[in-house]
């Protein structure tokens, strides 16, 4: 069977493209420091060598629209191109095009399906930042094939943070029921505290500093019983009207397990958003 | 009231560069033209296949048409696609890094918890 060699969950960031490769005078002021954290957290990937990524992330409004929304929604396509004008136009990323692992696709679907998630699939699916900026930072030669799930944070009515703690879990075990010598790394991101198109937006830190400090705990520590219990789909709006975005990492905590410790964390308080970083080897860490 | 109507706007504008500029240098035109033309298109489906019954509240039209993004977001449109499209409008006459986005947020500090209801 197939083994998970490295669960990783990020916040993504859609400036990091454009801070960490501007020079002179258009470079910022933090894109060396956030540049080094970058490469400790992505040697974290390189030491699990993997084969298969796994991909969660979430569509912002590029082709799920609410004219037809799914709350889970996976991949299934043998390519995959990458961003969408609107991401070239604001955050510079570039146009990129990825090779899709089919198979794992399909039984991701159809055990999905069994085990009580009706999955939607798409066949065609041009992937947006939520899923290249983990790429870009983690595995930048994008060489890797790769599953994308997709879930709904955006478009209210939401699924409950249970739902995504239970299809982490049901990842994490229909990943390992693969019928394949291939190790797969699932990768997931989202976002702490973050205001998007509110009055807290682009302040010095993240509109919410209290629930980062208190989220990155949780997450580091596997604590999923103290997240559930602090979370709610009407608690999430307080930390800020963008916040929802951090049920991708209970998905994470949940493809990790529950009470299992992060072997890796890392954050950087940057101005608008915090920035956090979390790694777990499931069969222990790789040795060089 | 349509809040999806008000996001579908959003969304077609924000993707067709085009109509963002249309939208910069003459919103009155652009939104009568958008709602007449296209607000009942039904996307991802055969061309030419629309709807019948979409239309803007006046309130709605006015707040488009005015680059309201302060009302806009009274009215429940989905902050991340006003936010998007109007960096597009605008982020262009910046004089600094960021100013167009920190006076977007100054301008809806009168707002406090719980914020209008985006739900469509």
């Amino acid at each position: 069977m197939a083994s998970i060699v490295a669960v990783i969950a990020s916040t993504h960031h859609p400036f990091y493209y454009r801070a960490s490769t501007a020079t002179g005078e258009d470079r910022p002021p933090f894109a060396d420091e956030w540049t080094r954290k970058i490469l400790a957290f992505r040697e974290t990937l390189t030491r699990a060598r993997p084969d298969v990524l796994v991909m969660v992330g979430s569509d912002h409004f590029h082709q799920l629209w609410l004219d037809n929304m799914p709350q889970f929604l996976v991949g299934k396509a043998p390519y995959y191109d990458a961003n969408w004008y609107n991401e070239e136009r604001e955050f510079g990323l570039p146009r990129m095009l990825l090779t899709g692992q089919e198979d794992l696709s399909g039984h991701i679907l159809r055990a999905g399906l069994d085990a009580g998630f009706d999955l939607a699939f798409s066949n065609e699916l041009r992937i947006d930042h939520s899923i290249t900026c983990p790429i870009i930072t983690l595995r930048p030669e994008a060489d890797l094939p790769i599953v994308p799930i997709y879930t709904n944070i955006f478009a209210p009515p939401l699924p409950q943070p249970k739902r995504f703690v239970q299809l982490g879990q049901s990842i994490r075990d229909i990943v390992e029921s693969w019928p394949s010598h291939l190790r797969v790394a699932v990768i997931g991101t989202g976002h702490l505290s973050l205001e998007l198109g509110g009055p807290r937006q682009f302040g010095p830190h993240g509109p919410d500093p209290e629930f980062d400090q208190r989220a990155v705990e949780w997450i580091a520590n596997g604590d999923l019983d103290e997240c559930l219990r602090e979370v709610t789909l009407d608690s999430l709006h307080s930390p800020g009207n963008a916040t929802h975005g951090f049920m991708d990492f209970m998905l994470m905590m949940g493809v990790a397990g529950a009470g299992v410790k992060a072997d890796y964390v890392d954050t950087l308080d940057l101005f608008h958003t915090m920035e956090a970083y979390f790694t777990w080897y499931p069969n222990g860490a790789p040795t060089a | 009231m349509s809040k999806y109507l008000l996001n579908k706007f959003l969304f077609m504008v924000d993707r067709d560069p085009e109509l963002v500029e249309r939208y910069r240098s003459e919103p009155r035109e652009l939104v009568s033209w958008w709602e007449a033309e296209c607000a009942n298109t039904v996307l991802n489906c055969h061309t030419g296949e629309a709807s019948t019954w979409l239309r803007f509240a006046d309130v709605e039209r006015e707040a488009l048409a005015t680059h309201d993004h302060v009302k806009l977001f009274e009215l429940g449109a989905h902050p991340f696609l006003t936010l998007t499209l109007f960096i597009a409008l605008f982020e262009r006459d910046n004089t600094e890094p960021l100013e167009y986005q920190k006076s977007y947020g100054a301008r809806l500090a009168h707002f406090s918890m719980p914020y209008p209801d985006i739900a469509t």
